[in-house]
């Protein structure tokens, strides 16, 4: 009984999904304006029940799902994120004609993997939970069924997703055979082994560790990310931007803190390689990019080479940097996708950065709300990407990795380049295009309260968010 | 001569070395594609049962049963896709994957 109180929110999410299922196949496509409030409802509801039950650890299923404050603040993230995204997606999903029921329930679907994910405390359960989410995530890119660019992007994502989902499971395998448990508890225990165990186990962390990178899209495992963006329908792209980063980085941070301690001098050196790699990568290619939506895969690719920086220095103000950067990276990106939804010419919606100018001109209250995202993704001080970084920088100091603090610094003024001249473009250039009035008060509602959020107002919200965080980050040591 | 762990190891590496190179040499078609992912879960089950035999334990064929589930869900959901593209596209040739690029 116990058990089933621990999981209370993945069932109301898992049974929820079912009774959504059950009121789209009998009414229809009719019911998506009805299916979207309702899984916003669920998440609402098992938002709830999980503060209810409190942020002590509590174990269910023989170890093998955990619930703590770690998994407290990125579950709180993660529903946040599909909220969002749910909320973003009224209009755009009518226009196009793919307002069907399934949306809302392969995003709960998605959500359910990701709390999995999160709560994962087992090898079996962490590839149960990242195959649900995948699985529904593989399905939503492409859901524009009759648009090539979406069944690509699809194709595209499945096949790189299966593929890294078979290299972290051939670590997982060669990891269980070596330590002799999928419990992340007993690998733990197990330390670092000896000669071919060791070797073993080694090469098992490095598959598993490149099957995470691909999750969160870090260099060298980040191909997907542009195709996959550029090609899902907008508000999908928002979803792909928010969960699901969120949950991969907490299965990528609890994996390695949880059941590699012994391990932190080797797997330190991976992850400090893909950080360098996805920073540097993320800074230069989004420099080239005229299509938003790639730019802002390239920003991403980005942030997670920033957010894995606190993770390569394997300490608990590290693991409390990625944390704060993973929840103020959220609220960015739902941010600007909810501007770049509100691009809307006359003959429908555009892609084009050049379409930005002179939007201070013609629409200043979207201006004023993407210039805020813009500084904040740039890391502007006094607003919240600010700290983001802050937090993460100066646990990497801490740890003695000037290098890597170095490079970060860089590629975060490398990167800054490509977000300021979108500021540019909108208060200096010449209008050429007249951006629509915004009809959908989704989007309205979304992009205020998220550029409130990173205007220097978050100074008010930023010491609960790091305290909560820092309490999260010490219950996994 | 004694059939021992190691054989099995190296079996399995064989087939998932098979199903990435798979991936990444095949030019012409996506179905190719989805039969070396099958083959890549399959050497990572052969790894499962394996260990599970050598350990004496049974979590490993417990994983194994999930991964032949997951891989079937896997397959479907990859077929699907493929249809939609199909109907798009007209073929399915992998060099022909390339409307978006940079």
């Amino acid at each position: 009984m116990s058990d089933v109180l621990t999981v209370l929110p993945e069932l109301i999410l898992a049974v929820g999904a079912m009774g959504l299922l059950m009121i789209g196949v009998f009414s229809g496509d009719k019911s998506y304006g009805l299916l979207k409030w309702l899984a916003s409802g669920l998440f609402a509801v098992a938002f709830l029940v999980m503060i209810g039950s409190g942020a002590e650890q509590k174990l269910a299923f023989g170890g093998m799902f955990v619930t703590d404050a770690f998994a407290l603040f990125m579950k709180s993230v993660v529903l946040t994120g599909a909220v969002f995204a749910l909320g973003l997606s009224g209009q755009f999903m009518r226009e196009r004609g793919i307002a069907r029921f399934e949306y809302p329930v392969l995003v709960v679907l998605a959500v359910l993997g990701m709390m999995m994910m999160v709560s994962a405390n087992d090898m079996l359960a962490l590839y149960i939970g990242l195959e649900l989410q995948s699985l529904a995530l593989y399905v939503l890119a492409a859901f524009n069924r009759d648009k090539l660019r979406s069944t690509e992007a699809g194709l595209k994502y499945f096949v790189l997703g299966a593929l890294s989902s078979g290299m972290m499971l051939y670590g997982i395998s060669l990891i269980y055979g070596f330590t002799g448990s999928t419990s992340f508890a007993e690998i733990a225990a197990y330390g670092i082994g000896s000669g071919t165990n060791g070797l073993g186990l080694l090469f098992g962390l490095v598959f598993l560790i490149s099957g995470f990178a691909f999750k969160v899209s870090a260099v060298p495992f980040h191909m997907w990310a542009p195709d996959v963006y550029e090609g899902a329908p907008t508000p999908i792209t928002v979803f792909f931007g928010t969960a699901p980063k969120v949950a991969a980085m907490a299965l990528f941070v609890r994996a390695l803190i949880v059941s590699f301690p012994d391990l932190t001098q080797q797997w330190q050196q991976v992850v400090v390689f893909l950080s360098v790699a996805s920073m540097i990568l993320g800074a230069f290619a989004g420099l080239m990019q005229t299509n938003i939506k790639r730019l802002m895969a390239y920003s991403s690719i980005a942030h997670m080479g920033f957010a894995l920086a606190g993770l390569a220095t394997g300490t608990v103000d590290g693991v409390q940097g990625v944390l704060v950067y993973m929840a103020i990276y959220m609220l960015m990106t739902a941010g600007t996708f909810a501007v770049i939804l509100g691009m809307r010419r006359k003959d429908g919606l555009t892609e084009d950065i050049s379409d930005l100018a002179g939007l201070a001109k013609t629409r200043p209250a979207l201006a004023a709300i993407m210039a805020t995202l813009m500084f904040s993704l740039a890391g502007i001080p006094l607003l919240a990407g600010f700290f983001a970084k802050l937090y993460v920088f100066m646990a990497v100091v801490e740890a003695g990795m000037y290098w890597l603090a170095v490079v970060g610094f860089v590629t975060s003024t490398v990167a800054a380049v490509y977000y300021l001249r979108i500021v540019k473009l909108m208060y200096f250039d010449e209008p050429n295009e007249n951006i629509e009035p915004l009809k959908d008060r989704g989007i309205a509602y979304v992009g205020f309260v998220t550029a409130a959020l990173n205007s220097p107002l978050h100074l008010l919200l930023i010491w609960p968010l790091t305290l909560a965080a820092g309490l999260a980050a010490q219950s996994l040591f | 001569m004694e059939i021992g762990l190691g054989h099995y190891l190296i079996v399995s590496a064989l087939l998932f070395t098979m199903g990435i190179f798979g991936i990444f040499l095949n030019r012409k078609n996506v179905i190719i594609i989805l039969m070396s992912i099958e083959l890549m879960l399959l050497a990572v089950n052969i790894n499962f049962v394996a260990f599970s035999s050598f350990l004496n334990d049974l979590a490993g064929q417990v994983f194994a049963m999930f991964v032949l589930t997951v891989a079937a869900a896997e397959a479907a959901i990859g077929l699907a896709i493929l249809v939609v593209y199909f109907r798009n596209r007209g073929n399915i040739e992998v060099e022909q994957i390339n409307q978006m690029q940079g």
